[in-house]
């Protein structure tokens, strides 16, 4: 077995409008900070696993090098949809696993703010004649015409499938998901959205594809997130501070989608989703009822729902009636989003993946402030890029 | 009569319009793109065959917010046809959650969507309402 590799230190930007700061900016920020929260600078980093999604330009990890620190590590500029943050973590805990290197950073931002719709958002207009092109031999485009390819429309579907599926669900139902977790980010300074949300107010918000409403979709934002990984070994010799407020990385798991009948008419995020979270759970030696709190990707309202369920904090089918408990309200027996999730505490798309850990952190470290999930010992954070890469997070409070 | 062309090259045009798919000859997997390989079992060899034009709503939702030049409300779905699902948007039916349910029985039906400069009509599908 390779050693254990523990979070040292970890830092989040505030999620919103950062006009006056670019991309690197953000990235550089949360790098620092979390250099500076573990107690180590960039001399000490062995590897730096980068992700930026929308930027365009590449190399995000040598631009950031070359405004902290160029220290001739490699680097490795990682992209995988919205679990980019999750992959650049992991890909520094493989190095540090692997031995190569004792301590690692990884580094996650985007610049959305203002930004529409991120797939079929721009529909080419038909050619002048008829010609058939692409893997469908197209003739025209078919978005729209065959249907949708957005995010709000496709989670939709994903919400729908599942109510049909199982029962349980409704408008009204996905809605008050969306609720819980505008609720939850008033408690959360570093929240692009803060505000409290009722009922009547997001179901009457525009309506971007049924039975998501705005305020019931990711929230486009600025932000970034970083996290400094070290060895087992190494921590030990560090000073008992920083092993104190080191939190323990039981699981890092990757998976993509398996083949299956459908899953290219519709992706199918639950699948490869249960096969992450059983991978954790048996990797950390946890069940999901050992789980003190949860970070899941609630892109949209509907994809919280199924999540429930894929990541097994409710029985099979079950995942409405576990929800209308009230179990994932920040006082129920299963928190869920207590950051305010992707809806309202934002959704900078590579950043995610790191920023659902430093939330987990927060509370393992008891540094959650007004927020604190009491007593919190063990979560999971968990993410989905479509297309399809699930990563899974479960984090340990240190024994000390 | 003007030319046709469908809109994509897995709808089949001519008596009776209906889908085609490439199945997998090894396991059984069914496409709708052009393939180099089976996802789920890496044969290459396909066989075409065709998709029952009826079939039962099991996904949907109603999207009200799209790019630009994508006339809205539409209604997207997943529709079973037979074990075979396809994607398509649901026509000849009110784009609201009152009339647009999952369990709806569909059928396919096709439309123009447009004729080029050639004077070729593309022809679209969709599903509508079977009873």
């Amino acid at each position: 077995m390779a050693e254990d590799v523990w979070i040292l230190g970890i830092n989040m930007t505030k999620f919103g409008k950062h006009p006056d700061k670019d991309t690197i900016d953000l990235a550089a920020q949360a790098a620092l900070a979390a250099l500076a929260d573990a107690g180590v600078t960039m001399k000490e980093m062995g590897v730096l696993a980068a992700g930026n999604l929308m930027g365009g330009a590449g190399g995000i990890g040598q631009n950031l090098q070359k405004q902290i620190g160029q220290t001739g590590i490699p680097v490795y500029n990682v992209a995988n949809a919205c679990a980019t943050g999750a992959t650049a973590l992991r890909t520094a805990v493989m190095s540090v696993k692997a031995g190569e290197s004792d301590f690692g950073l990884a580094v996650g931002v985007e610049k959305l703010a203002g930004a529409g719709l991120l797939a079929g958002g721009s529909r080419k207009s038909d050619d002048k004649t008829w010609t058939p092109a692409g893997r469908y031999g197209a003739v025209a485009a078919i978005d729209g015409r065959i249907g949708t390819e957005t995010m709000p429309g496709v989670f939709a579907q994903i919400g729908v499938e599942y109510g049909h599926r199982y029962g349980g669900t409704s408008f009204e139902m996905f809605a008050r998901i969306s609720e819980k977790n505008h609720a939850h980010s008033t408690l959360n300074p570093l929240a692009a959205y803060t505000k409290r949300m009722t009922l009547e107010e997001i179901m009457g918000d525009v309506m971007i594809a049924y039975p998501n409403t705005r305020p019931m979709c990711s929230a486009n934002c600025d932000g970034a997130a970083a996290a400094v990984v070290v060895s087992d070994s190494r921590l030990r010799t560090l000073s008992l501070e920083q092993q104190r407020r080191a939190v323990k990385i039981s699981a890092s798991v990757l998976t993509t989608d398996p083949w299956e009948e459908a899953c290219q008419v519709l992706p199918n995020v639950n699948t490869l989703t249960r096969n992450a979270a059983k991978q954790a759970y048996e990797s950390a030696g946890v069940g999901p009822e050992d789980l003190d709190l949860v970070e899941l990707h609630d892109c949209f309202a509907t994809a919280e729902l199924v999540h429930y369920d894929n990541l097994m904090l409710c029985e099979q089918g079950g995942a409405a009636d576990f929800f209308n408990s009230g179990a994932t309200w920040r006082d129920g027996k299963m928190p869920v989003n207590v950051s305010g999730g992707l809806e309202s505490k934002g959704h900078p798309i590579a950043a995610t993946g790191i920023a659902n850990i430093w939330e987990i952190c927060q509370h393992l470290r008891n540094e959650a402030g007004e927020r604190q999930i009491q007593g919190a010992k063990v979560g999971l954070a968990h993410v989905i890029g479509l297309g399809s890469a699930c990563g899974i997070h479960i984090l340990e409070k240190a024994a000390a | 009569m003007a030319a046709q062309v469908p809109l994509v090259d897995y709808l089949a045009l001519g008596g009776e319009p209906h889908l085609v798919a490439s199945e997998c000859t090894q396991c059984g997997a069914r496409y709708f793109d052009r393939r180099n390989a089976c996802a789920n079992c890496s044969a290459t060899e396909f066989k075409k065959v065709d998709v029952p034009t009826q079939g039962t709503v099991r996904a949907f939702t109603i999207v009200s917010f799209a790019a630009p030049g994508i006339p809205v409300p539409f209604v997207s779905a997943i529709v079973d046809c037979d074990g075979t699902s396809v994607r398509a948007n649901l026509v000849n039916i009110d784009p609201d959650p009152e009339h647009v349910r999952t369990g709806l029985k569909v059928r396919l039906t096709t439309f123009p969507i447009g004729t080029d400069e050639a004077g070729t009509e593309a022809i679209g599908f969709g599903f509508e309402p079977a009873a």
